[in-house]
């Protein structure tokens, strides 16, 4: 089959590979129809994440066509699904209580040991996204091997198309857990820093969950103008200050909830960083937080900040102070996909949730090369990249 | 003055080889015991072991991939065994590398069943027998730790999770 793997930075090719097999019971083999390329692909792309391996298929934003299943699989042969970017079993104790990004059995045994390290605990595996997160193949190909697929990959009912649905697989549930996060009450003003996909989706989540405004903060324009077009506010931090806007805006009193949703861009999983920090102690990247700071000294006392945004190390010069002085609340963590899926299908269907504004580019999978180039190369414009195999 | 910490994790006047590795399974004791108390099955989740002939109730011979490529072998004994609580055992005299350990089990409610191992061996050629064990990643302490994963997968999910492809890169994978 054709796949898009990594050989190194800024080199990404189509290659042909076998074609992936049932290995596990709980397996099915999907034939890819729909399959995005995230912000967090460009780290990858950027050369930034360790443990890659040259040959790694890419990707895991995708959804298409049960076309094999493994002897407990749930699922039928000819069915279509959209799979969950986290790898969690649904049984271990964390998966029974939801926190499926937490489950203990989605990485393999031996791939456990550097997050282990790392975060003291394993975390979920993760399709296509380095050895550290499992070393599994990803959805940017013909065909996928996916794992645990009696409880992972939600069935999406015919007749719906591939665009309304795909950003179930990672950028909508991970906004609406960013709005979740924020404990959103009735009448609050909402501040959220970075309008890519993951903002914008919690923009609307926001407002679905009962927020009287939102402030988006961004520097590209077309991004605050998709932002506008939910209802958003804006401030461009390139013409505005930010604090100072957000506190006039605010009446003085700051947001009631912040959500940075910048992190996916400007830091990501630094961890070549984080150990040569751990060796030496002489480098941190001193703004890579910026966003996460000025969050935190924009919040209202006692407000809340929601960071879905991923960070993968140590940040210096973090406000604990203020944090700690104004009594503010930090939910975060990787998205617990499998939790919301339902719901957010049925918000889909019921046309609650729009996903297909934010796609501005679909290409054949052959074309995933110049497709990476171009969204890093042109972020203003390029907002979401879908891959479609099989198109012509 | 002493604490409540394993003696594993001391850091001082440790026996040079000592580790202890915890994992809690979400499933009762019973079936947690039973199925850690079959050796036979062992290969299925322990990347190392070969083979493991059971002879009798207490005894049995191990067959365990060894650093570089070789295999070591030794007969081992079980020194104690209260059902559902622990399983201690030894490995009988002139064993290539002597090694001993116990396996404690625990109820743990609505979490499952919590599992400690405790393993204490002596390293081929001393020190630097575990440094180079540890390049080869063969060295106990960690294998130890991979290995109750595997066990910890099998017991919750039925299965061993691989980020193989498909069954041939499983064979080149193995475990």
């Amino acid at each position: 089959m054709k796949a898009i793997a990594w050989h190194g930075k800024h080199d990404v090719r189509v290659d042909t590979v076998d074609d992936p097999g049932i290995v596990n019971p709980r397996d099915c083999i999907i034939k890819v129809t729909s399959t995005a390329i995230c912000g967090s692909d460009l780290h990858l792309y950027d050369g930034y994440i360790p443990t890659m391996q040259s040959g790694d298929i890419l990707g895991h934003e995708f959804m298409g066509e049960v076309v094999e299943v493994g002897a407990k699989s749930t699922l039928k042969k000819g069915q279509r699904v959209v799979v969950p970017f986290t790898i969690s079993c649904g049984s271990c104790y964390h998966c029974t209580k939801q926190q499926f990004s937490a489950c203990d059995n989605g990485l393999p045994a031996d791939n456990q040991d550097i997050a282990q390290e790392l975060y003291g605990q394993p975390m979920a595996g993760l399709f296509g996204y380095s050895h550290m997160t499992g070393g599994y193949a990803g959805g940017q190909a013909e065909y996928v091997r996916v794992p645990f697929s009696d409880v992972g990959p939600i069935v999406i009912p015919d007749g719906v198309e591939d665009d309304k649905v795909l950003f179930l697989s990672d950028i909508l549930p991970t906004g609406w857990m960013a709005a979740e996060n924020a404990d959103i009450e009735p009448g609050d003003t909402v501040a959220v820093w970075g309008c890519g996909p993951v903002g914008l989706f919690a923009i609307q989540s926001a407002f679905l969950m009962g927020a009287e405004r939102v402030i988006a903060i961004d520097h590209f324009p077309n991004r605050l103008k998709l932002a506008a077009k939910f209802g958003a506010e804006t401030i461009n931090f390139e013409e505005s200050a930010v604090y100072e806007a957000l506190m006039v805006m605010t009446g003085g009193i700051g947001p009631d909830a912040v959500i940075d949703s910048v992190g996916l861009e400007a830091h990501g999983f630094f961890v070549d960083n984080v150990l040569d920090q751990i060796k030496v102690s002489t480098f941190t990247g001193t703004d890579r937080a910026h966003a996460n700071r000025q969050a935190i000294i924009a919040c209202r006392k006692g407000g809340r900040v929601s960071m879905p945004a991923v960070y993968g190390g140590f940040v210096d010069k973090w406000p604990l102070g203020a944090f700690m002085e104004k009594g503010l609340t930090l939910k975060t963590g990787q998205t617990h996909v499998q939790r919301y899926l339902p719901a957010l299908l049925t918000a889909i269907l019921e046309e609650k949730i729009d996903t297909t504004f934010l796609i501005s580019h679909r290409m054949p999978l052959e074309k995933g090369p110049e497709g990476y180039k171009m969204f890093h190369d042109q972020q203003n414009d390029v907002t979401k990249i879908v891959l479609k195999p099989g198109m012509m | 003055m002493a604490d409540d910490a394993p003696l594993a994790a001391a850091k001082h006047d440790k026996p040079t080889a000592l580790a202890a590795r915890a994992v809690t399974i979400n499933q009762p004791v019973a079936e947690v015991y039973s199925r850690f108390r079959d050796f036979a099955a062992w290969p299925a989740f322990m990347e190392n072991v070969v083979r493991i002939d059971v002879h009798d109730e207490r005894r049995s011979h191990w067959v365990v991939k060894a650093p570089g490529g070789s295999n070591v072998e030794w007969d081992a004994r079980i020194t104690e065994e209260v059902p559902g609580k622990l399983l201690a055992w030894e490995s009988e005299p002139g064993a290539e590398i002597p090694n001993r350990g116990h396996v404690e089990f625990r109820d743990a409610g609505a979490r499952g069943t919590v599992i400690v191992a405790t393993i204490d061996y002596d390293p081929p050629a001393g020190v630097i027998g575990k440094v180079i064990a540890k390049m080869f990643q063969r060295e106990p302490a960690i294998q130890a730790r991979r290995d109750l994963r595997r066990f910890k997968q099998l017991l919750e999910t039925g299965e061993i999770a691989t980020p193989a492809m498909n069954a041939k890169q499983f064979e080149e994978m193995g475990l």
